[in-house]
């Protein structure tokens, strides 16, 4: 357990942690060692694994994380239930609307409809990763500023495919961002406010501010 | 979601080993738009999933002089952003792209998009592909909004959600699958698909332990484009599409090619209307004449007639957006 990194995120404790009232420790006991099948090989190509739990390793937000987990298992799943992962949310769960948005190698997917064991050895970003409470990207920073949310469910699955798009797209027309974040839904309709967001974290990004 | 087994060989021979000679025993992964979710809600409950994902071959796409091939794991955002695609192929990339949700493109595969299952709600509902209740098909009866009208003679009623198929049929695309005895076999894409008979049959001529595992598209030089119309311009299945493929000398077509999208279980060849068109000048109204003759021989359910002038107006623009004709209004 010593090389597993089970940092409480960003600010120390999340939410989820804050809730259970006991913070990483929930999640390490998801990753003791003596529930890990003794076969280090697990991963070897052609084996048949499952359907009980397989350990794998996720690289998320740049850390390493060991994991058992049954090949049933989604990546959403893992991050928010296993690994205490929870900016991505599940809304539909069907990989419709976007709320359960990662990046994967820097593409947006829907992590709903990827088997956690699909994501091994694959570089995972979630909004964790974007930015913190006390360091916000500009892309985040903008979404504040420009009150581009209500309910905040579908917030952050916006902010990862947004940010995503604005890396592809540095110099975005209003038209190519109503497009750019087409895979994504609110239900409360701010898409107004985010387009606007897009648009300035844009302008920040060039050096206009 | 049900447990299952799941592997992610190296090679197409050791997939192969892994799949079982029955449906619904083993599914394949691809990029698992489709499949992740079928598994959740119970379409399938194989007891073995195989993954393609670490057969790096599959992804490769190779040119020739006059042909390209592209491999069945190439993602759909690849295949939009890959150049000679983009010179050569203005239909694949439109198709590609009116799926419209980054997280789909990046996700899905070309293969997968050929062979994803339909998106009939009777199907995705649990009452089978043919949604069949003592033998008879709920859907007549049923809600028909979206369903098939060409190829619903029975028993099949759904339309082939496919988006890629139309235009790749058009460009006269073919397929290779690997079959049980390790060898290669290429199919036309158009006898790739085709409409099952039986709830014991699916969408295509894939065996249960076949894998389907390159494209093959001829550069001919065909002037081609696909038409869409939607409900929305977000992530959804379009109403009804026409993808048309034509040799432009002059202004006169040859080698014409129609296939419509969205309205038969499988992508259907508009023959009669390709050949009202073979050798004549494309104009607005030889166009239009096309388009008209694209709509023969369908058959309407209680709740789907609206399909038909979709089919005849997206056949019409989607020849003049192939020919390079500015459309009027």
């Amino acid at each position: 357990m010593a090389k597993e990194d089970n940092k409480p995120l960003d600010s120390g404790i999340s939410r989820r942690g804050f809730l259970k009232g006991v913070g990483a420790g929930t999640v390490a006991t998801g990753m003791m060692p003596g529930l890990a099948p003794e076969n280090a090989q697990a991963a070897e190509s052609a084996k048949i694994q499952g359907p009980g739990e397989v350990p794998i390793t996720l690289r998320i937000n740049g850390r390493n994380r060991r994991v058992n987990v049954e090949p049933r298992v989604t990546l959403l799943d893992a991050l928010r239930n296993r690994l205490d992962v929870t900016g991505a949310k599940k809304v539909c769960d069907r990989g419709t609307c976007g709320a359960c948005t990662v990046l994967v190698d820097g593409d947006p997917i829907y992590s709903c409809s990827m088997l956690a064991l699909e994501a091994e050895g694959r570089e995972i970003t979630t909004i964790e990763g974007l930015g913190t409470p006390e360091h916000l990207n500009p892309l985040q920073k903008a979404f504040i500023e420009n009150d581009a949310q209500q309910c905040g469910f579908c917030t952050p699955g916006f902010v990862v495919a947004c940010a995503s798009f604005l890396e592809k797209n540095p110099n975005p027309t209003r038209e190519e961002v109503r497009s750019g974040i087409g895979g994504n839904l609110c239900r409360c309709g701010t898409y107004a406010g985010m387009i606007e967001a897009v648009l300035d974290a844009a302008e920040v990004q060039k050096g206009g501010n | 979601m049900k447990s299952f087994e799941y592997s992610a060989p190296n090679t197409i021979e050791e997939a192969i080993e892994s799949l079982g000679n029955r449906w619904g025993e083993t599914e394949i992964m691809a990029g698992g738009t489709d499949l992740v979710t079928s598994l959740k809600q119970r379409i399938t409950a194989p007891q073995r999933v195989v993954s393609l994902k670490n057969i790096s071959t599959l992804r490769e796409i190779h040119e020739s002089s006059d042909l390209i091939q592209i491999g069945a794991m190439t993602t759909l955002a690849d295949l939009s952003n890959h150049s000679t695609i983009q010179k050569h192929f203005p239909s694949l990339v439109e198709a590609a792209r009116s799926i419209s949700s980054p997280q789909i493109l990046n996700a899905g595969t070309l293969g997968g998009d050929l062979c994803q299952r339909p998106r009939c709600w009777y199907f995705r509902n649990g009452y089978g592909l043919l949604a069949q209740n003592g033998g008879k098909s709920l859907i007549p009866a049923g809600d028909n909004r979206y369903h098939a009208i060409f190829g619903n003679d029975g028993p099949a009623y759904f339309v082939s959600a496919s988006s890629l198929g139309p235009p790749l049929i058009a460009l006269g695309a073919s397929v290779s699958v690997v079959g049980a005895d390790g060898k290669s076999r290429q199919i036309a894409l158009d006898d790739f698909f085709r409409i099952p008979k039986s709830e014991s049959e699916r969408e295509t001529s894939l065996k249960p332990n076949e894998i389907l595992t390159a494209i093959h598209i001829p550069l001919s030089g065909l002037n081609n484009s696909v038409y869409e119309i939607r409900h929305r311009h977000g992530l959804d299945w379009p109403y009804a599409t026409a993808a048309v493929a034509f040799k432009l000398s002059g202004s006169k077509a040859s080698d014409v090619r129609i296939v419509l999208g969205h309205v038969a279980p499988t992508p259907w060849l508009a023959s009669k209307a390709g050949k009202s068109l073979e050798g004549a000048e494309v104009t607005m109204s030889s166009a239009a004449h096309c388009a008209q003759s694209a709509t023969q021989g369908a058959k309407t359910l209680s709740g789907n007639a609206y399909k038909v002038p979709m089919v005849k107006t997206s056949v019409k623009r989607a020849i003049l957006i192939a020919a390079g004709i500015q459309m009027k209004g």
